[in-house]
């Protein structure tokens, strides 16, 4: 008995002090983000590399997002023949769900990790004690920027997500499957808004400031050289998904209702 | 009357209630060479980490200069930093710039120089620790362990600091890049005299350190227990002093 009651008490104590970190860790960046200097060559520099460096596999993954979406929503509604609703329901879902979720997916896995692994490197190389010892805060220069870039970057991804994948939707309905172009230009304006647009803008930020806040902060606490890193990255990787996911119910069921 | 760099007093440091400074008292004189010998886990660098005020006592004092770290806010402790330089163990260049870009790199953030003038000062910074021009573009993956001491070292001077601080410097090298690294504190010491540059040297180098050092501390299980000069330290009639300069 007493070793599951110790399991449980331990993990409790784990998880309590997790929290409190990572509690710890976003307040330490809304303090140093008003906070001179400010750092905007390197707020470029990420975003560079979270936007610019991103722009190929959304534009892939997008265009056949759409493409795919097009595809099976049109065999699904060609059967009780509204089929002209397909590019509506390829704009919205794109717009709502898909281009924020699968974008911030994406941004997860390459940059969220990767900025894990940066700063996990530079932890266990002393290359962070050596910023310290030169008087340079090493939260302001590694995480502010990573945490701003991420969060003004993956709204314009998803914003290029939504715009390939309506494309790619465009080209299955209207010259694959021959779905009428002007009714399918009718149909979308009729059923999409810019409120369509702006609930899938508001998650694609708030999944953006997760994710590199989850990146940042699991490189800081890498611990144990090679190894830590690489728990370090799988973890931000893991954990960025696991928030996207989650934060996507939660900010869903509060923006359905605003918007 | 002797001036100290680092005045130590009753330094105690716990972690999860073991104590891994026990009562270090110790006061390191300005503009001398001071090194700080001891076996592995015996509390070296976790004191370094003390007098660069990155660690916080448990108990104890710390003096910089004359300054109580403890007393300072972590912004003034920020800027305080800048009166040290330091060459880490492995070096801890930064991995994403080159050589140049490594040593201008604190004077980029600190100072506001003109384009020529900072690579004016970089260049010589370079020269002084012996890389030639070819070097200078290079990444630090493509250099040699002794090639990326001495570049943390030029960084470490770029500001001029007060107090060099050495971690394990010649840890991993071969003899003869050792003998150099060595031969390069000891000039380097000697070529800032007249600024009075203290260099604090984490070892167990014990040959190098009593060629170079004026001064050793020897630190046991979290203890000083034997701070000499060196020619004092040399014949110390404490048994496991003798046993390490045997060993040696």
């Amino acid at each position: 008995m007493r070793v599951p009651v110790s399991i449980l008490g331990s993990q409790t104590i784990k998880t309590f002090s997790s929290i409190g970190r990572m509690s710890i860790f976003i307040w330490k960046f809304f303090y140093w983000i008003a906070k001179p200097p400010f750092r905007l060559k390197l707020v470029m520099e990420q975003l560079y590399f979270i936007g610019n460096k991103s722009v190929f596999i959304i534009l892939l993954s997008g265009g056949f997002t759409g493409m795919v979406l097009a595809y099976q929503t049109y065999f699904g509604f060609k059967l009780i023949n509204i089929d002209s609703l397909v590019g509506p329901v390829v704009a919205l879902s794109m717009a709502r769900e898909l281009a924020p979720v699968l974008a911030g997916l994406i941004v997860s896995g390459r940059a969220g990790g990767a900025m894990a692994a940066q700063i996990g490197t530079m932890k266990v190389t002393e290359q962070i004690d050596a910023l310290e010892v030169m008087g340079i805060n090493s939260f302001q220069y590694l995480a502010v920027p990573r945490i701003i870039a991420g969060t003004i970057a993956l709204p314009l991804l998803s914003i290029l997500f939504l715009l390939i994948g309506n494309i790619g939707g465009w080209i299955v309905g209207t010259k694959a499957l021959l779905i009428d172009e002007s009714l399918f230009f009718a149909k979308l304006s009729d059923f999409m808004f810019m409120a369509d647009i702006y609930q899938g803008l508001i998650k694609a930020t708030f999944f953006g400031f997760f994710i590199s806040l989850i990146g940042t902060y699991f490189g800081f606490n890498v611990s144990k050289g090679a190894e830590g890193v690489g728990r370090g990255t799988n973890l931000a990787v893991v954990w960025g998904m696991i928030v996207v996911l989650i934060s996507d119910y939660i900010l869903t069921s509060i923006l359905v209702k605003i918007l | 009357m002797k001036e100290f760099a680092v005045e130590i007093d009753n330094l105690v440091k716990e972690y999860s209630g073991v104590e891994v400074l026990k009562n270090i008292s110790m006061k390191i004189p300005k503009g001398k060479i001071t090194t700080i010998l001891g076996f592995s886990g015996a509390g070296k660098s976790t004191l370094l980490k003390h007098i660069l005020g990155i660690s916080k006592p448990s108990e104890g004092l710390i003096k910089v200069m004359g300054t109580d770290l403890g007393s300072l806010h972590s912004k003034e402790l920020r800027d305080f930093r800048r009166n040290f330089g330091m060459v880490f163990q492995y070096a801890a260049l930064f991995d994403s710039l080159s050589t140049f870009e490594n040593v201008a790199f604190p004077l980029r953030e600190f100072l506001s120089l003109g384009n020529n003038e900072l690579h004016d000062r970089v260049e010589n910074l370079l020269t002084a620790v012996g890389l030639e021009q070819d070097s200078f573009n290079l990444y630090p993956h493509e250099l040699s362990g002794g090639m990326r001491k001495r570049v943390g070292l030029a960084r470490a001077l770029a500001l001029r600091p007060k107090i060099m601080l050495y971690d394990e410097p010649t840890t991993g090298l071969d003899p003869i890049t050792t003998k150099t690294v060595n031969d390069l504190i000891f000039d380097t010491a000697n070529d800032q005299s007249e600024h009075e540059l203290t260099s604090i040297i984490i070892s167990h180098d014990v040959k190098a350190s009593l060629a170079i050092s004026d001064y050793i501390a020897f630190l046991e299980s979290g203890e000083v227990i034997e701070y000499l000069p060196v020619e004092e330290f040399k014949s110390s009639n404490n048994s496991m002093i003798k046993k390490f300069i045997e060993l040696s």
